[in-house]
């Protein structure tokens, strides 16, 4: 387990050096950090000088290792736009789109959990089957469009819902929060119902496969012999054997669900990281969108790491060194 | 199809009953699950059909969108044809500067058609042939392009999309960002998704090798190449078939999504995303046909698409049948 334990940490390490290199690399050769830094005034000293304190003419190597060394403590310089501290600018829209992804991430369980189990149980019923039909169409449509039509209905012509920002928030230390209001609220349902649309047909397929498989099972004809009403049996012995995929599914699907918020962030003006991201990219900002990159691939990585763990954790045939060296021992 | 038959018939011949591929084609498992499903024969008949009118574009459309002197702004802002106010030849209405809404989505289905399927075999041909090196040689080799290939999955596919098509554009001179504007957008799309091929293909030729017509081939001295391309590849098509159909669809939502961000296809050659960005603005003046219609065509695209490669994935399934 050890030996598994250091691999997979070191893949994962060796995985995010690699990012960063990226990420150093925009940051370096694309545009002239100094030449975004100072103001036109400046003269030819002013900009040596500058060089010289960023470390611009050291080597690659040197320069490489400051910016991963300063990326670990979470330095990521001073932002090219708006001249400030990059970590500061995206803490202060991490709440935002932390909260947008966790109500996407509740719908989609609470949504997707039960269609997946009524498509399987009635399975060749018309309603199964429209369902089934809705998925495919939740799968194909994208999620910027399913964000405009929402505008479209709930906002334009019902006016119910607000279409753009966050609405009142609340400070709880430096988190702030719009779950706490009622406008808050209001303005959280579209993004969140649209960012959810492709998670909530993925869960539901997911649960209606596994679900398939589950009621062929003896135990579950067992309990229907003893005379356990059907719906105990579907929703509760049935369905809590397939809750195990549907949680990996959801764990390793929120890096995901962070990345595609950025377009959700973007069609509803979401004050979020994601709609910082899209911002840094029109005006070439470059400190943001290396910081931005490299957070939400920690994100990705540590997610991956931590399922990969907790399943070698629970099955030891998956530490695979040692079930191909020792066999049974592992 | 008559080229293909030609050759069959020229390398083995005097044999009547030879089938052609066409019959073949039409004998086979394939088919006849084809024919047996509706849902499959729906999306193939409406993908069909917006290909056909997307090539046919520049003959049928009411239209040339590309053309300015052709927009008249008077003609600005006519809803579609069955509201009030609705005029022919607009059949969808027309947008803030006069041009031809149904104009423009044949015109920009043809881009996004175009930039799908051109990523896909971009992709395709780097998987492939990664994948194949990987496998069939191992090694450090082995090493260095599956390693790649992990970076690339551990960021969100979307994320390198936007940064390598954001970068592009950033370093390139003004004048060239538009000409290339596709080229970009096919690179950007098709960096991120060649591992998933070069991953079926390394697994396959990993196995392969070292099976006894192999070594044989390889006894007699057949080039490692013509081992890797007529006897290993065949071997793994048929996942790859199906995994490349559902990223045709995928790739087409992937440019629609950058074309909204704003880094994808520029305004004045609008794909669907475009259009959806530039109706997008529009959303609160009551003028919805602007956004509505790209959007409808976009998502019947991408649901045909992925209806093919659902009907694909169960048909070629062995355990399905």
């Amino acid at each position: 387990m050890l030996a598994f334990l250091i691999k997979r940490f070191a893949n994962a390490a060796f995985v995010m050096l690699a990012v960063a290199l990226l990420a150093f690399t925009i940051f370096r050769f694309f545009g002239d950090p100094v030449e975004m830094m100072v103001n036109e005034q400046a003269t030819q000293e002013d900009r040596a000088e500058l060089r010289e304190r960023l470390g611009l003419n050291d080597g690659f190597v040197t320069q490489y290792t400051r910016f991963v060394t300063n990326a670990v403590q979470g330095d990521f310089g001073i932002s090219y736009r708006n001249q400030q501290d990059v970590m500061v600018l995206i803490g202060e829209r991490f709440p935002a789109t932390f909260e947008l992804v966790l109500v996407a991430t509740i719908l989609s369980l609470v949504i997707g959990i039960p269609l997946g189990v009524i498509t399987a149980v009635h399975r060749e019923s018309r309603m199964a089957n429209a369902l089934q039909l809705g998925s495919i169409v939740g799968v194909s449509l994208p999620s910027f469009v399913v964000g405009i039509m929402l505008i479209l209905a709930f906002s334009v012509s019902l006016g119910w819902l607000p279409a753009f920002g966050r609405g009142e928030t609340v400070d709880i230390g430096w988190w702030s929060t719009g779950l706490l209001t009622s406008s808050g609220r209001a303005a959280l349902v579209l993004p969140a119902l649209s960012l959810s649309t492709f998670q909530i047909t993925l869960v539901m397929r997911l649960v209606r496969a596994e679900m398939l498989e589950t009621l062929r099972t003896d135990y579950v004809k067992f309990a229907r012999a003893r005379g356990v009403p059907a719906g105990r049996v579907h929703w509760v012995h049935a369905l809590r054997n397939c809750l195990m995929p549907v949680i990996t599914l959801t764990g390793m699907q929120i890096g995901n669900l962070i990345a595609f918020a950025l377009v959700t962030e973007t069609v509803f003006q979401w004050p979020g990281m994601g709609l910082l991201f899209i911002q840094a990219v029109t005006f070439v900002d470059i400190p943001v969108m290396a910081a931005y990159l490299m957070l939400v691939s920690f994100i990705f990585v540590a997610l991956n790491t931590i399922v990969d763990v907790t399943y070698a954790w629970v099955d030891p045939r998956l530490r695979d060194d040692t079930a191909k060296a020792g066999g049974a021992n592992g | 199809m008559a080229e293909i038959s030609h050759m069959t018939q020229e390398t083995r011949p005097a044999k009547p009953t030879i089938r052609t591929r066409w019959q073949a084609m039409r004998e086979s498992d394939l088919w006849y699950s084809f024919l047996s499903h509706p849902s499959a024969i729906f999306a193939a008949c409406l993908l069909a059909l917006v290909a056909l009118s997307a090539i046919l574009a520049p003959v049928i459309s009411p239209q040339d969108p590309y053309d300015l002197a052709a927009l008249e702004l008077w003609n600005a802002e006519i809803p579609p044809i069955w509201k009030d106010g609705g005029q022919w030849p607009y059949l969808l209405g027309t947008d803030t500067q006069g041009r031809d809404i149904l104009s423009a989505i044949l015109y920009g289905s043809r881009i996004s058609l175009i930039i799908g399927f051109a990523s896909v075999l971009v992709a395709l041909a780097v998987g492939l042939s990664l994948g194949l090196i990987a496998g069939y040689f191992g090694g450090w080799v082995d090493n260095v392009i599956m390693r790649l290939g992990d970076v690339l999955l551990s960021m969100p596919f979307i994320l390198i999309a936007i940064l390598i098509s954001a970068m592009a554009t950033a370093a390139l001179p003004t004048g060239l960002k538009d000409v290339l504007a596709a080229p970009i957008l096919i690179f950007a799309i098709a960096v991120p998704s060649w591992v998933q091929y070069a991953r079926t293909v390394r697994a396959s030729a990993m196995v392969e090798r070292k099976k006894e017509y192999v070594q044989a081939a390889r006894l007699i001295r057949v080039k490692p190449w013509r081992i890797m391309l007529h006897h290993i590849l065949p071997n793994c098509m048929t996942p790859i078939m199906v995994a490349a159909t559902l990223n045709f669809g995928l790739a087409i939502l992937s440019e629609a999504t950058l074309s909204f961000l704003g880094v994808g296809m520029p305004p004045d050659q609008p794909s669907l995303g475009t259009l959806i960005r530039i109706g997008n603005q529009y959303l609160f003046s009551g003028l919805w046909w602007i956004v509505v219609f790209p959007a409808v065509q976009l998502c019947l695209i991408v649901l045909s698409v992925n209806m093919i490669g659902d009907w694909l994935r169960d048909a070629l399934n062995p355990k399905l049948r």
